[in-house]
């Protein structure tokens, strides 16, 4: 057991519950018994505060612990992180200013309920909301891996119930005090983590090259093990077959990433529409300490850090090296600081996700087919409790079920919530996808994204299914005709799934135009999607 | 881009050429143009400090975008004192 850091890990998670429990109090409103309070902060966070929300929710912890542990496997391609949140705000920059607007003028909590009220279709929207519900699920779920990865480093390593008595702990006073403050919790805890995150990883990459002899040698020590092992595609430079993957991984990750219901939540907790511009500019920087951290995979190769064996599955946990790292090169009481940022660094984008699952299933299962005529209170009511059952899935996964599967569901989530694009993001701009399409396109996306996913095989773990998300072009394969038979080129299988959503949604669009088949009614109006904080008439908050 | 210029509400899609700019970052998806060693940096090779800087022109471009297609507000904001988190941020205007 590891004292020292027991002991800070511990009083700075004491400082952040009591900070989870005061936020209820923190700038509320008359009630928190609205999803407009309880599910998005009231929507009105400033800058600052979106910045720290929205960072906390997207660079989450096991980000921090499972980017770099990809350097120190693969190499290169693990820094796919990086152009990935390059081009996202930038993609991104436009279409969520759409989305804020419209959300704002008609009250949506959740992107369902923007599909619901652009295509009047509580199919589509149910289909929409099922899609982020279990593409959060297993993201939960991998929060608690990150933060099992710095509980295991600090000596609480056993096996069976006892050894997750930590992350049952931890969870339940998690699930309580987002129970009470809702989105307000994540909100100020972000503070704390995102400091702490900011201090730990500045030091790091200062102190650990000069320690280790500088980034020359470092990267020298990468390159010698990566020539050791037989694989072609791993080194400090992308290969010959996995640049198409690195692109297609960066340009699929970021399409998804504000499809999440999560950052969408995020996003429509702010006050307005400057806020959000500014964002765009002001979250890189959580990117450039991103690419910081993620070389340290390497800095962990010529340290010489190797990863704890996990005694309840009984195989080495790649998660681990960035703890270990931290554990062998620095004080204890520094490495208790660093882990207590990662730690925390769990519980904010899981506060988070599981307010953005609770509100989908609240607003687009709950209040569209079990009780239509439920009050805003009952709906807050209902979110609260929903968020309990997410939460405690999520450890029920962990303790349960091996880890192992969350991380393969967190590659098939970003695969589906990926084909819900055309639905939710084309439909900010042109209604001219048929409703009964983007239904088409959707399934076929989702489906065959599955199937593609199943079929890959990875070598190196020795499993023939789920390997990774990195489809060789040799296995594409349309009823037989193979366009790229040979190839040994890989691509994210996302994308593959998203191109062939969006044929069957244009095709079958073309083909429904010429029908009488109804595209629903739009109850959205073009004003709708410029409206800004201080317009006059803009629905009040919390009606 | 798209605050309501006086008298008429902004309604369609509003298209700027600013907004171009927003493409320029995606150069960072056009590996071959920076998968390499040389030159190094501190110790980095190309691949890595490379992509380090194309964070910049990410930043930049999103800034300029912000900056060049803000229009003047019609609505006056409603008169109350500033909070705290406006002194902050430096949004009073």
């Amino acid at each position: 057991m590891q004292w020292v850091e027991l002991i800070v890990f511990s009083l700075l998670f004491l400082l952040v519950t009591v900070m989870g429990f005061v936020a209820s109090r923190w700038r509320a409103a008359a009630t928190l018994d609205h999803l407009d309070e309880w599910g998005l902060g009231g929507r009105k966070f400033g800058s600052w505060i979106t910045w720290f929300l929205i960072g906390g929710d997207l660079y989450t912890a096991y980000t921090f612990v499972a980017v770099p542990a990809l350097l120190f496997g693969a190499g290169a391609m693990g820094f796919f992180a990086m152009p990935y949140t390059i081009i996202a705000y930038p993609l991104v920059f436009l279409p969520v200013l759409r989305m804020w607007s419209v959300s704002r003028a008609r009250g949506y909590v959740t992107p369902a309920d923007f599909v619901r009220g652009r295509y009047g279709s509580s199919l589509l929207a149910l289909l929409v909301a099922v899609t982020g519900i279990v593409a959060t699920m297993p993201y939960i779920a991998l929060q608690l891996v990150g933060l099992e990865a710095v509980l295991r480093s600090m000596g609480f390593n056993g096996s069976g119930f006892l050894g997750h008595l930590p992350l049952l702990i931890a969870f339940v006073i998690l699930a309580l005090y987002t129970y009470q403050s809702g989105l307000r919790a994540p909100a100020l805890i972000a503070f704390v983590k995102d400091i702490l995150i900011y201090v730990v990883i500045l030091v790091a990459v200062i102190y650990l090259p000069i320690k280790l002899g500088g980034w020359e040698s470092i990267f020298d020590a990468a390159n010698e093990k990566f020539a050791e092992t037989p694989s072609p595609a791993d080194g400090t430079l992308l290969g010959p077959t996995n640049q198409l993957q690195y692109a297609t991984l960066a340009l699929g990750s970021a399409l998804a990433l504000f499809l999440y219901p999560h950052s969408v939540t995020g996003v429509l907790a702010s006050r307005g529409r400057d806020v959000l511009k500014r964002n765009m500019s002001a979250l890189p920087a959580y990117s450039f300490l991103l690419g910081l951290l993620a070389l340290l995979g390497f800095a962990a190769i010529a340290a010489g850090t190797t990863p704890i064996v996990n005694n309840a599955t009984g195989r080495p946990d790649s998660n681990t090296i960035i703890p270990e790292l931290f554990n062998t090169q620095f004080p204890s009481w520094f490495a208790g600081i660093a882990f207590a940022a990662i730690g925390i660094g769990a519980l904010v984008p899981a506060a988070i996700m599981s307010i953005a699952a609770a509100n989908l299933w609240t607003r687009n299962v709950y209040k569209e087919y079990v009780h239509r005529d439920a009050t805003p209170a009952q709906e807050a009511k209902q979110a609260k409790l929903a968020s309990l059952v997410v939460k405690f899935g999520a450890v029920a996964f962990i303790v349960f079920i091996d880890p192992q599967y969350a991380i393969d569901l967190q590659l098939i989530g970003g695969v589906i919530i990926l084909q819900t694009l055309p639905a939710v993001a084309i439909a900010l701009y042109t209604r001219w996808l048929h409703r009964w399409a983007l239904i088409a396109g959707w399934s076929v996306g989702l489906a065959w994204g599955m199937i593609l996913l199943y079929n890959i095989p990875n070598p190196a773990s020795g499993r023939a299914h789920f390997g990774g998300s990195a489809l060789a072009l040799d296995k594409l394969n349309l009823f037989g005709w193979q366009p790229f038979a040979g190839s040994q080129v890989t691509i994210y299988v996302g994308f593959v799934a998203l191109v062939a959503n969006l044929l069957v949604a244009v095709v079958v669009t073309l083909v429904i135009r010429r029908t009488k088949v109804s595209n629903g009614v739009d109850s959205t109006v073009d004003a709708d999607y410029h409206v800004d904080e201080h317009d006059k008439e803009l629905r009040p908050i919390g009606s | 881009m798209t605050s309501d210029k006086p008298g008429s509400r902004v309604t369609g899609l509003v298209l700027n050429p600013w907004n171009l700019l927003l493409l320029l970052p995606f150069i960072v998806l056009f590996t071959p143009l920076f998968n390499r060693d040389e030159p190094a940096f501190v110790g980095l090779p190309f691949f890595y400090w490379f992509q380090f800087v194309l964070i910049l022109v990410g930043v930049l471009s999103t800034m300029t975008v912000y900056r060049m297609t803000r229009t003047a507000r019609t609505v006056p904001p409603p008169d109350e004192g500033p909070d705290v988190d406006e002194l902050d941020e430096g949004s009073v205007r």
